[in-house]
């Protein structure tokens, strides 16, 4: 079954890293002067990788602003503030995942179609279960054929429980099953499986609100996390994702996946500066182990490493 | 929402006097604009360059047309390159022998399966007999998902055991098809990353073992910057011959089709516009080129308002516009009419222009509250609808129990009413007259 290569997280982040700005690293800030084509070629880099007009003329405006008070004068000196600069908006709202000690924890799961949200549930349940945490997973999404299927072969991979109903079921039954299952057998994680919908389709955000309202009356502050899955491939519309499920269903955070893909997922930084929504997670593959929590530091620590083989 | 191109255009070309002619200036401070909104629609960042270089061009020294303003002129330009360069739908190539093979690619979480069913019920009904063919054995209850749709659409669907080689499905699967009973084939392949020379080879050896007619890029119309290197690392190992754009029924804008458009030069085919399997549309690159710019889904909005009204009630309504004659009565009318088309918000911003009135409605006028409109009016006589002038407190106070709401509710419609009012005979004096000549 599994034709593909594992990759260690490690492996996979330094690869993303690498491809995230590895041009950047060698031709930009190897250049010499810190002329007028340096501020251009930036300004490209970054929206090349996603980050969007407004938040690149941000940063570009704040790190050239800073590189003139401080006189510089050659490039090499300013990949220090531009870190500095991407660092900051990205830690800016940063918030641990489930803060705090509870018996039931209710995780639930969004995102639009195709973003990654049934395999990246399940490498959050493989996240849990390594840190002894009894996981139980509720296949909230009853719509898109064989969507069950899928979320209970990765339930056996993960070595997690499942609760389903019949395809076309209540979304909304199938969260509160999952809450009394859970109870019953002594679970202390919920992770809730939704399905994928464009957030301009109003009627389906209504429907997670109400899988959000039955899970709140079942357990005192829940959903804990509502983490919206957002595809690194996808461009500006992630904004839009990001503001649209925020406001229907509150989103508390976000896993970046697909990240390695050779996209950058630049989109993320707009996410943090223009929503403050924190960025929780990041998948970097296909296999259970290809999730990691998000270190802003070590994320952008990465975007400069050197490259040696990429044109 | 985002303020369209147009809107901004008109704002950058209002401090210039009514010229005959668009000066390099004129057009630069335009395509400054131009390059903002192809950048937020994701266009590829070198695809603009080009983009904008080649408009510039043709641009400077353009003679303004009488009936156009400058900002006009430049939409129009803008416009026509981009539909030149979005170029001419194309149908799919089911010449030669059958059974016809199609084979769809693209990356994880691009709507392929989904597609495939789309394809299938198309084709069938186009008269052809399709088959499809699950050569997906890595996400897991992929084949099942085929396997699902199939069956709903009573397709047959040829699929194996996922330990089976997805080349050797798919070569059983035209064999089979090739004793005659069926006359196209859909080949589903595995998401993948055109980075993965692994999974790069595979698809190289499937095309290789079925000739396929078509290889089509199946591509998300949220892609961002990377469309391009993903539509050319396809392109460059399997040879595509066409474009599908899916999910194009959120609000992307859509600007990977153009990317993938101009680095790989195939045709776009079809779009993906929803989850049911009817979904499928074919391309117009006139609508799409107006949705890249973001200025809105006309054509789109015009064909969904000529499906639902009847044209002779349109001129009827079209005249109360244009004339203020306008009352509660037809307001209930183009209310009832309008939330066939869908969320109201969402058909507002369909159209050019009246992003500025749908500013001066409440930010966000949930369906619930339209409901609420709906009833309050429902609630009165038709007297009172025709002339809302004589509703008193008493009238008002029956209106509100009658609807199940609130005198201050009637009030706040009546005065949002009054509102639209005013707006349009503003626009009907000549301010809002591009918005009319729109609809003719």
């Amino acid at each position: 079954m599994f034709l593909r290569r594992a990759k260690s997280i490690q492996e996979s982040l330094t690869k993303t890293r690498r491809s995230f700005f590895g041009r950047l690293a060698t031709s930009l800030f190897g250049r010499g002067d810190l002329d007028e084509a340096f501020w251009d070629e930036l300004e490209e880099s970054l929206i090349l990788a996603d980050v969007g007009v407004d938040v690149t003329l941000e940063v570009v405006g704040n790190v050239r602003r800073r590189a003139e008070e401080r006189a510089m004068r050659k490039a090499s000196e300013v990949e220090g503030i531009l870190r500095q600069e991407l660092v900051r908006i990205l830690s800016q709202n940063q918030q641990p995942y489930l803060p705090g000690v509870r018996d039931l924890s209710v995780v639930l799961v969004v995102g639009v179609n195709g973003s990654g949200k049934t395999t990246s549930i399940a490498k959050l349940a493989h996240y849990h279960v390594a840190r002894g945490d009894r996981v139980l997973l509720g296949a909230a999404d009853t719509f898109r054929a064989a969507a069950i299927d899928q979320l209970r072969i990765w339930a056996d991979r993960a070595r997690v429980d499942i609760v389903a109903h019949q395809p076309g079921a209540d979304p909304g039954a199938v969260v509160f099953d999952t809450i009394q299952a859970a109870r019953a057998r002594g679970a202390n994680v919920v992770i809730v499986d939704t399905a994928g919908r464009l957030h301009t389709k109003h009627n389906l955000m209504a429907e997670l609100q109400k899988i959000r309202n039955v899970a709140a009356k079942q357990v005192h502050q829940a959903p804990h996390e509502v983490l919206l899955v957002v595809d690194a491939t996808n461009g500006q519309n992630a904004i839009a994702q990001a503001r649209v499920f925020g406001e229907a269903v509150g989103v508390t955070g976000v896993v970046v996946a697909k990240l390695d893909s050779s996209a950058k997922g630049g989109v993320i930084l707009a996410i943090a500066r223009e929503l403050g929504l924190p960025i929780k997670f990041v998948g970097t593959g296909e296999t259970l182990d290809d999730l990691a929590p998000f270190d802003p530091e070590a994320f952008v620590a990465g975007l400069f490493e050197p490259v040696a083989e990429e044109a | 929402m985002f303020e369209n191109l147009s809107e901004k255009l008109q704002a950058t070309f209002s401090k210039l006097a009514r010229k005959g002619r668009l000066s390099e200036s004129d057009v630069d401070a335009g395509l400054r604009e131009v390059r903002l909104a192809l950048l937020e629609a994701d266009v590829n960042y070198r695809v603009v360059k080009d983009f904008i270089a080649r408009v510039r061009e043709r641009a400077i020294g353009a003679e303004v047309a009488k009936s156009l303003t400058p900002a006009q002129q430049m939409v129009k330009i803008v416009h026509e390159e981009l539909i030149a360069l979005l170029g001419q739908p194309a149908k799919l190539n089911l010449s030669g022998q059958a059974p016809h093979v199609i084979m769809l690619v693209g990356l994880q979480g691009s709507g392929k399966t989904t597609m495939a069913a789309k394809l299938a019920l198309y084709l069938r009904r186009d008269g052809h007999k399709p088959l499809l063919v699950a050569a997906d054995p890595y996400r897991p209850a992929a084949i099942t998902q085929l396997e699902v749709l199939g069956r709903q659409l009573g397709i047959p669907v040829h699929a194996e055991d996922v330990r089976t080689r997805p080349e050797e499905v798919a070569a059983r699967a035209v064999k089979m098809a090739a004793g005659g009973a069926y006359s196209v084939v859909i080949l589903d392949t595995a998401g993948r990353l055109q980075i993965d020379d692994e999974m790069m080879d595979e698809l190289e050896r499937i095309s290789r073992l079925v000739h396929p007619r078509e290889v089509l890029l199946v591509a998300d119309a949220m892609t961002g910057q990377e469309a391009v290197r993903v539509a050319e690392g396809f392109h460059a190992r399997l040879g595509l011959t066409g474009l599908i754009l899916t999910k194009i029924d959120g609000d992307a804008r859509g600007g990977a089709a153009l990317s993938i458009r101009s680095v790989t030069g195939v045709p776009i085919k079809f779009l993906g516009v929803g989850e049911k399997t009817d979904a499928l549309e074919p391309f117009h690159p006139d609508r799409l080129a107006s949705r890249i710019l973001g200025m809105g889904d006309v054509l789109t909005l015009i064909e969904k308002a000529e499906a639902l009204f009847d044209e002779e009630q349109a001129r009827k309504m079209e005249q109360k516009l244009r004339e203020a004659s306008f009352d509660l009565e037809d307001f209930r009318q183009q209310l009832r009419e309008v939330r066939k088309m869908g969320p109201l918000q969402q058909v507002l911003e369909m159209i050019p222009g009246f992003s500025q009135v749908s500013r001066q409605l409440p930010a966000d006028l949930p369906e619930k509250q339209l409901k609420r409109i709906e009833a309050i009016i429902d609630s009165m006589t038709p007297a009172e609808r025709r002339d809302p002038q004589i509703l008193n407190g008493s009238r008002k106070r029956r209106i509100a129990m009658g609807s199940g709401t609130s005198v201050q509710e009637v009030n706040q419609l009546l005065h949002q009413f009054r509102d639209m009012q005013r707006l349009m005979k503003q626009f009907s004096s000549g301010r809002g007259r591009g918005l009319f000549s729109l609809f003719q």
